[in-house]
């Protein structure tokens, strides 16, 4: 289970918010939203560990997650806005190098999202709606119980915004956790909203 | 291990993709070098002379060049966020990419160094002890060429700053590399460059990995 307590982000001289807490158990989504400029990436970026909190801490089952940072990555998924693709790799490439995986496991991730035909084309020419799906992919790759998703609607078509909540819907069924920062209503079953807007000092 | 050999295989994969980029060095540094010939005249007492620390400064130089992109592709594009939660300590992705520019860019700046040194009339005989010195030169110009980069990254003119802190931090690998290259008896000096790589290699992937969670912060 992943609790914070009281978090709060500084960027550059802004505070964006503080006394952020909140609890995410198994199977349990939270959906973070908020003008923009609320701070949703911001929280997201402290939930995965990249961002080191200006207070306040993150527990996972009780235990301080930010202590050992190569752990609690093993621990998520982060998609995050950006989609951190390589145009030079081929589309199953870019989901990792790892020559035992099987390649099988790859083509699955990539049915995940429909782009499994486009496998071994290069990821340059896919469409921008495309390579947001390719990152999303890498969820169903990933065996992490928490997924750390910031705007992962952005460029896709209605179609694929279903595909991704089933993704989604079988993850929390799985047992899993997702936080994730959507202008979009994502239509998932017992998601909780976190409402970010006021939250700053 | 397994995901720092995969790190490791990735970036030797993407720079056989754009294998622009360390052509680019390579090139720089066989134009600059016969620059240097057409400048000074193809004397070869003056030229060989010479040779020894004009391959020592220009293989600096051009392994400098792709540097400023070593880690910013991977900032600007999100990959570094996906490498800095792939479960290794920030350092060990710092430590990935810095011998990653140095295979892509080090080890074919080595390879190349030999004839370009015998252009400038270098005698063969004196090219492997030029090389014994390139070899510590080119892995300590990685590590402190990482490092500068790490910290220079997400800054405002980065790529002017780069050079700046990266080449005063490899005066003293110049001064004993490039006499190592001439001595009669070069011990002494490649066993300094061995004590500047020895406390480089600790030094740099640990500054790099608290600059790059710096700036992905």
């Amino acid at each position: 289970m992943l609790e914070a307590r009281g978090l709060a982000a500084i960027r550059g001289e802004r505070l964006i918010f503080r006394d952020i807490s909140f609890r995410v158990g198994l199977g349990e989504a939270l959906v973070l939203v908020g003008p923009n400029g609320a701070g949703k990436s911001s929280l997201i970026r402290l939930v995965a560990g990249l961002t080191p909190p200006a207070s306040g801490e993150l527990l996972w089952d009780g235990a301080d997650a930010l202590d050992d940072p190569p752990l609690h990555a093993t621990r998520l998924c982060f998609v995050g806005h950006a989609d951190a693709i390589k145009p030079g790799l081929s589309v199953a490439e870019n989901l990792g190098l790892d020559r035992r995986r099987p390649r099988a496991l790859v083509l699955e991730a990539l049915a995940s999202v429909d782009l499994e035909r486009f496998a071994d084309l290069p990821a340059r020419l896919l469409s921008s709606g495309q390579r947001r799906r390719l990152a999303l992919s890498r969820l169903a790759l990933s065996a992490s119980p928490l997924w750390l998703l910031d705007e992962p609607t952005t460029g896709l078509d209605a179609a694929s915004v279903r595909r991704l909540e089933a993704n989604i819907a079988k993850h929390l069924g799985r047992g899993g956790m997702v936080i994730a920062a959507t202008h979009l209503p994502l239509d998932l079953p017992g998601a909780r909203p976190f409402d970010l807007a006021g939250q700053a000092a | 291990m397994k995901p720092f050999l995969a790190l490791i295989r990735r970036e030797l994969i993407l720079a056989l993709r754009h294998a622009g980029d360390s052509v680019a060095s390579l090139l720089f540094f066989v134009i600059a070098a016969s620059l240097f010939a057409f400048a000074i005249g193809p004397s070869a007492n003056v030229l060989s002379g010479i040779a020894p620390g004009v391959v020592w400064v220009i293989a600096l130089l051009a392994a400098l060049l792709p540097l400023n992109r070593l880690f910013a592709a991977d900032f600007e594009d999100g990959s570094l966020d996906q490498l800095m939660l792939s479960g290794l300590p920030a350092s060990g992705v710092a430590m990935g990419k810095i011998i990653g520019h140095w295979l892509t860019t080090g080890l074919p700046l080595l390879l190349i160094a030999g004839p370009v040194a015998v252009m400038l009339r270098l005698g063969g005989d004196a090219v492997p002890q030029l090389l014994a010195t390139l070899l510590p030169g080119t892995m300590l110009l990685s590590l402190v060429g990482g490092m500068s980069a790490a910290v220079t990254l997400g800054a405002r003119g980065g790529t002017v700053l780069l050079p700046l802190i990266a080449l005063p931090l490899m005066i003293p690998a110049v001064i004993f590399g490039a006499a190592g290259a001439v001595a009669q008896s070069p011990y002494a000096e490649l066993a300094m460059l061995g004590g500047l790589l020895a406390l480089f290699l600790p030094i740099a992937p640990l500054a790099a990995g608290a600059a790059l969670q710096a700036a992905v912060g």
